[in-house]
């Protein structure tokens, strides 16, 4: 038997210096940031990280901002999906301009969104107003939280999963038809399951995008303690108090969090190119 | 490179043309203009003209730098000296400070508490005695805490006591993350004590009729007139006449407390960022001009309590009514303060502690 060698050799050129690059990209950008981040944890220690974070306050945080960041993750799932859906399959007039605002949220300054958020779900704004009659509150409670992070979330299953609707080919869907599938069974057994590995890397952007929010949630979350304090929030107040160690503590906890839930997404994304078989 | 020719014994190196011999550098060609750029931008950060200031200040002070750096620019100049070129920034205090601490190369700094400032000594940026070497507590002006209410004060709100009635609404920023919060905190301590209750009790009930903790001062004040959130806002007695100014005097009131703090914003020069001696005088004679008549009588019209009238409008001396102040020294400094009330698991986290 011949012995492989633990590195293939490509037969593409060039594969030496497209990983030299990727790699040195990727340590000063993204692993050094990390890696700092985490040796400020070991500095401080382990127990003292747990005891910084094993604390009502700090869960309480964690939970509502992940808690949170789920939902308007799938909230962006399910309405990116149909979005994506009618941006892809019809044309009516203003389809470039609406195609063109799904951006928006990359491009403008979070701390923009967050204030023009507020401004209209206040008591006295244009929605607010309005919902406050029937007795709803959303700025200052955990509904202004869910709608800020929808809003800087809703790009990315968009973006994710149009072109994968564009090049899907009208072909199978007419030969579903043909072979005398309903059309709720062609959507739900064709269409779907093909869509399905782009909508859950959308989905993982968009929750990994609203657990680390802080620009825009920040004016419209009212910021009580144990009520609508995000953990990006906690943070800052450590930072505030010059308790670096703390703050370093809290984004680890934060980091392990994130890591944990796109590596469960991921396994799932595995498991579902597997079961359709291409993609 | 080399060529046989007939009857020569060994093989003869061709001379080289200029071509040849410049080939090398011009393959080094996109290196060395990298090198250029990075050198220019490496020089162009580091560079640091001794006529230019940077003082690193905190928010509710934007308007007032505005002027003071226009006004001292012409007395700089008149003095025979270069045009300076004077930058400010402006932000939460504590973060302003971690910014110097960090080496943001500010050469003055004009932070809402002296704690900041004590914060970038303790950095080795400036001398821990800082806070001696100008008169005042090195504070050019001072402000307090003073009520915003809504027109007409329609809860009747004329003091601290009143502010944790069932159903009023108070709106103050996050003491963990504001300055300004911390006076607001401590103005409300002090007025407890005075009248016979507990405290922290009563800072616990305040804080209790509190929906909206934003994270700075200016946050704090949209909530209150932009948003209409709240009942009353606990500000900063320039922040307040700011308002009025700017949101208009028919929607808002003043109300002054019977007790409220001293707060003193201190100046001080970072010793470790003063490049030579033309830029130590030039921040000198930046902060000095804080102490001029004409300087406190900038302070005077932001709104800011000010020392010296001599050049003051009357109207703007006028305007504040007479309190009883309490300074950072009654409850035992900041350096004391700090820790006990805003550290974590201080008083402040322990208003907040589940039930």
């Amino acid at each position: 038997m011949i012995r492989r060698p633990f590195v293939q050799p490509s037969s593409m050129p060039g594969f030496g210096i497209a990983m030299g690059i990727t790699m040195a990209m990727l340590s000063v950008i993204v692993l050094l940031p990390i890696g700092a981040l985490l040796l400020k944890g070991t500095d401080f220690g382990l127990v003292n990280v747990w005891t910084t974070v094993n604390r009502e306050r700090v869960w309480t945080a964690l939970w509502l901002s992940f808690r949170l960041s789920f939902l308007a993750a799938l909230f962006n799932l399910v309405f990116g999906v149909v979005l994506a859906w009618v941006l892809a399959r019809y044309d009516f007039p203003g389809r470039r301009l609406l195609d063109a605002a799904v951006d928006l949220p990359f491009a403008l300054p979070t701390a923009v969104a967050g204030i023009a958020l507020t401004a209209l779900y206040a008591p006295n704004g244009a929605f607010g107003s309005v919902l406050a009659e029937v007795g709803v509150k959303v700025a200052y409670t955990q509904w202004g939280i869910l709608v800020a992070l929808i809003f800087v979330g809703l790009p990315f299953v968009t973006r994710t999963v149009q072109p994968v609707i564009e090049e899907i080919e009208r072909e199978v869907e007419e030969a579903s038809a043909t072979l005398g599938a309903s059309r709720l069974h062609t959507l739900r057994h064709v269409i779907l399951p093909m869509l399905a590995p782009a909508a859950l890397t959308g989905f993982a952007l968009a929750l990994a995008r609203a657990v680390g929010e802080y620009g825009s949630v920040i004016f419209i979350a009212g910021n009580i303690p144990l009520l609508t304090e995000i953990a990006p929030l906690l943070i800052v107040i450590q930072l505030e108090e010059y308790n670096y160690d703390a703050a370093a503590a809290i984004g680890i906890a934060m980091l392990l969090i994130s890591f944990a839930m796109l590596l469960a997404i991921n396994l799932i994304q595995i498991w579902s190119r597997r079961r359709i078989g291409y993609v | 490179m080399t060529r046989q020719t007939v009857g020569s014994i060994a093989p003869r190196p061709a001379p080289l043309t200029a071509a040849e011999i410049l080939a090398p550098l011009r393959r080094m060609r996109p290196l060395l203009t990298w090198g250029a750029i990075l050198a220019a931008v490496a020089l162009s950060v580091g560079e640091s003209r001794a006529e230019t200031l940077l003082n690193v200040s905190y928010d509710p002070t934007r308007e007032l730098y505005r002027e003071i750096n226009a006004a001292f620019s012409d007395y700089w100049t008149a003095q025979g000296n270069p045009v300076p070129q004077i930058e400010a920034s402006h932000g939460g205090s504590g973060a302003q400070a971690r910014s110097v601490v960090d080496g943001l190369n500010a050469q003055v700094v004009t932070l809402a508490l002296a704690s900041d400032i004590d914060r970038i000594a303790q950095a080795g940026k400036l001398p821990a005695d800082w806070q001696g070497k100008l008169p005042h507590n090195s504070s050019p002006y001072t402000s307090t805490v003073v009520f915003l209410v809504r027109e007409g004060n329609p809860k009747g709100l004329t003091d601290w006591g009143d502010l944790v009635a069932e159903g009023v609404q108070v709106i103050t920023p996050n003491p963990k993350t504001s300055g300004g919060a911390r006076w607001n905190y401590l103005a409300a301590w002090a007025w407890a004590e005075r009248n016979g209750q507990d405290p922290k009790t009563f800072v616990g009930q305040l804080f209790r009729n509190v929906p909206v903790l934003d994270s700075g001062a200016r946050g704090a004040t949209t909530t209150f007139a932009q948003r209409g959130i709240g009942d009353v806002l606990l500000a900063w007695e320039n922040e307040a006449y700011l308002a009025l100014k700017e949101l208009g005097e028919d929607q808002f009131d003043i109300v002054v407390p019977s007790v409220s703090v001293l707060a003193e914003p201190p100046v001080a020069i970072v010793e470790a960022n003063i490049a030579n001696d033309e830029q130590r005088k030039l921040a000198e004679g930046y902060l000095d001009f804080l102490y001029s008549p004409q300087g406190q009588a900038l302070a005077y019209r932001h709104y800011y309590r000010a020392w010296d009238t001599s050049a003051a409008a009357a109207e703007d001396v006028a305007r504040f009514p007479e309190i009883e102040l309490v300074d950072i020294a009654h409850f035992g400094g900041w350096a004391r303060v700090q820790p006990e009330h805003f550290g974590d698991g201080g008083i402040f986290d322990q208003i907040y502690v589940p039930k």
